[in-house]
């Protein structure tokens, strides 16, 4: 592969919590490997490119999420990335709206349906730090997050959680977040990837058709360190 | 003014100032909230009254109220007393303190919070009201700053046909608020932050922008032409006919050089000759702390005070080429407990000098560093800061409880 191509999708609709961070982080992890990137954003009234390499969505408030949808279900390259078996990495919002259906300004919405998920509201707001030990075959370590969400979301037979929750609320208070193929969804919100960079690397191997372990190794000094202080804190406060 | 206060409203004001200065006595702070708060408990419509009769103007918006306010107080003083919330209390119980304290003062420039404008628009009559900016914050995410916008102008529209708004042309939120009043001072005060204004607030389409020109592509929203503007060259600020103001400020940035226009275009709608006013902004050197020079050991600190995305931006665009920079980070209560919005500044402008990280979490600022290429070396507190730069200038730029634990360190500087 020459350049690696990541699409962070819908920018002016879904960026609320520092959502570019995934973007950059992956585009630092990959150009220390050497490998080039070309980061690409795709606003909501531009046509998404389907010859990309890897696909990020994010964040947002209700009326941009509803929003957001419609546009990419007219648009139809983001299902069709991820029957193509393109990574996708879907974020709070943006992970809601892959499901069947989505809750939004007091009402139910279609959902791409790339997951086999559907999302409505919960009794109180989600908000504060989130833990969880993921999914053992994926690899990725335990899971560490902020989370900031009124939504709920129930899984379907399709799809693992990525994780069982130890902190925090995540889809309903024992599972947090979705993955199915190379599709991972997750209520942990913007620069979800600063703080799981193993995220980070299966999404990058299966966009470069390796396993993560093949990839070369990076000094994680200082993502371990805030791992670490981050479930620390997660502890201390139980 | 306070010679027509009712007997309850002099009895409430005297409660007033003994609370405030127990509360000053006792060391809790300067007692403005709760000087306000045991005032407006005897008179309810204590703020009301002692704001009668007076020439007041609002100041609101996400970032630079305080150091407006300030040079905004400093301009109307060639001309008369001027009583201000100066120590940022910016909720009623603070706009109370500020009119009780002054009661001879004849204006008031009073800074406000974004959420209590309605209310101080109905009870302080202003005569004019600034408009600066709207920028997500960690109590505001983007699309609430839409929705706080939407509230403004609804509130606006209804209010008082003599208020004059003095509005910022450069961000769309602030136009659309402001377009609905009848009399409107447009400055070019700059926008720092585009993102959160992608998106027409008016119909939900995009915006397209060339330079500093900005319009909607489907209802024609569109950026006034500004009747104030920071000069081009040097340092200046540029007025209605085309006269220039020089500026000699002490307070860095082009920001600031933005705040000194929109203050001198309010203290113009007050009667002041901006050219009176422009030398007066000089005097201001720091504001609560923010952009005041300590020294320890030889180190030259400048306190940069950076609460969200678009003020981070800001300091990075002040600070001088050169100098160490020292970056303190906390994530308490009043800061939000959430750092993700760290990933909405860039950083790379900060590659290639000494940068050094404090604060809670310092660990969060490390990781966004190393992201954007960016080295640093990180130390557990501003003394350890202080200690790992050369003598000689230093930048130092804290969020807000980061902020107040380095101006513990130098004795509350203000
Ligand atoms: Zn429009």
């Amino acid at each position: 592969m020459s350049t690696l191509r990541i699409v962070w999708l819908y920018p002016d609709l879904l960026s609320t919590y520092g959502d570019r961070g995934n973007l950059l982080v992956l585009a630092h992890r990959a150009r220390t490997r050497g490998i080039d990137v070309e980061p690409m954003q795709v606003r909501s009234d531009q046509r998404i490119p389907h010859t990309a390499d890897m696909y990020l969505i994010g964040g947002g408030e209700d009326g941009p999420q509803a929003v957001a949808a419609e546009r990419l279900l007219d648009d139809g390259a983001l299902n069709r990335a991820a029957e193509a078996g393109k990574p996708i990495l879907a974020i709070c919002a943006g992970y809601q709206l892959l499901g069947e259906s989505f809750y939004a300004n007091g009402r139910a919405y279609a959902g791409l349906n790339i997951l086999d998920l559907r999302s409505d509201r919960g009794p109180s707001r989600a908000v504060g730090e989130i833990a969880g030990d993921a999914a053992p075959q994926l690899g990725i370590g335990p899971i560490t997050g902020f989370e900031n969400h009124g939504g709920r979301t129930h899984l379907g037979e399709a799809v693992q959680p990525l994780a069982r929750v130890t902190a925090g609320v995540g889809n309903d208070g024992a599972t947090e977040g979705a993955w199915a193929g190379h599709v991972i969804g997750t209520y942990m919100h913007g620069p979800a990837l600063s703080r799981n960079p193993r995220i980070a690397d299966l999404l990058l191997a299966w966009a470069v058709g390796t396993d993560p372990a093949h990839l070369p190794p990076i000094d994680d000094t200082w993502p371990e360190r805030l791992r670490a202080e981050r479930f620390q804190a997660v502890t201390a406060a139980q | 003014m306070s010679a027509n206060l009712t007997p309850r409203a002099k009895f409430a004001t005297t409660l007033l100032r003994t609370a405030a200065a127990l509360s000053r006595a006792t060391g809790r702070g300067d007692g403005s909230v709760i000087g306000g708060r045991v005032g407006l408990i005897v008179e309810p419509r204590l703020l009301e009254l002692l704001a009668e009769g007076r020439h007041v103007v609002l100041i609101s918006g996400t970032n630079g109220k305080t150091t407006t306010t300030r040079f905004t107080t400093a301009a109307i003083e060639a001309i008369g007393k001027v009583a201000t919330n100066s120590f940022g209390a910016n909720m009623p119980t603070g706009h109370t303190t500020a009119l009780a304290k002054a009661p001879k003062a004849e204006y008031a420039a009073l800074e406000c919070d974004e959420h209590y404008l309605g209310q101080l628009l109905d009870a302080a009559s202003p005569k004019v009201v600034a408009l600066l900016n709207l920028s997500r914050d960690q109590l505001d995410r983007a699309m609430e700053v839409t929705a706080l916008a939407a509230k403004w102008r609804q509130t606006l529209q209804a209010s008082a046909a003599q208020t004059t708004v003095v509005a910022n042309a450069d961000d769309p939120l602030i136009v659309w608020a402001a377009s609905v009043c009848q009399r409107v001072v447009w400055v070019a005060a700059g926008q720092s932050w585009t993102a959160d204004s992608a998106i027409c607030p008016n119909c939900g389409s995009h915006l397209d922008r060339f330079g500093e020109f900005w319009r909607c592509t489907n209802c024609g929203l569109n950026r006034p032409s500004p009747q104030w503007s920071v000069a081009q060259q040097g340092e200046a600020v540029v007025g209605p006919d085309g006269r220039r103001y020089e500026l000699n400020l002490q307070l860095p940035g082009r920001v600031n050089r933005a705040n000194a226009a929109t203050a001198l275009a309010i203290a113009s709608l007050f009667g002041v000759d901006p050219a009176q006013a422009a030398p007066r902004l000089s005097e201001v050197a720091s504001v609560a702390g923010r952009y005041a020079k300590v020294e320890r050991e030889g180190r030259h600190l400048r306190l940069l005070l950076a609460k969200n995305p678009a003020g981070w931006l800001e300091s990075f665009d002040m600070i001088d080429p050169n100098p160490p920079v020292v970056l303190s980070l906390n994530a308490r209560e009043v800061d939000g407990f959430d750092t993700s919005w760290i990933y909405d500044v860039d950083f790379t402008s900060l590659a290639g000098r000494k940068v050094v990280v404090t604060g809670d979490r310092r660990t969060d600022l490390a990781v966004r560093l190393e992201v954007d290429g960016v080295d640093f070396l990180v130390v557990d507190d501003i003394r350890a800061a202080i200690a790992a730069v050369p003598p000689g200038p230093v930048e130092v730029v804290a969020n807000y409880t980061a902020f107040q634990d380095i101006r513990a360190e130098f004795n509350r500087v203000n």
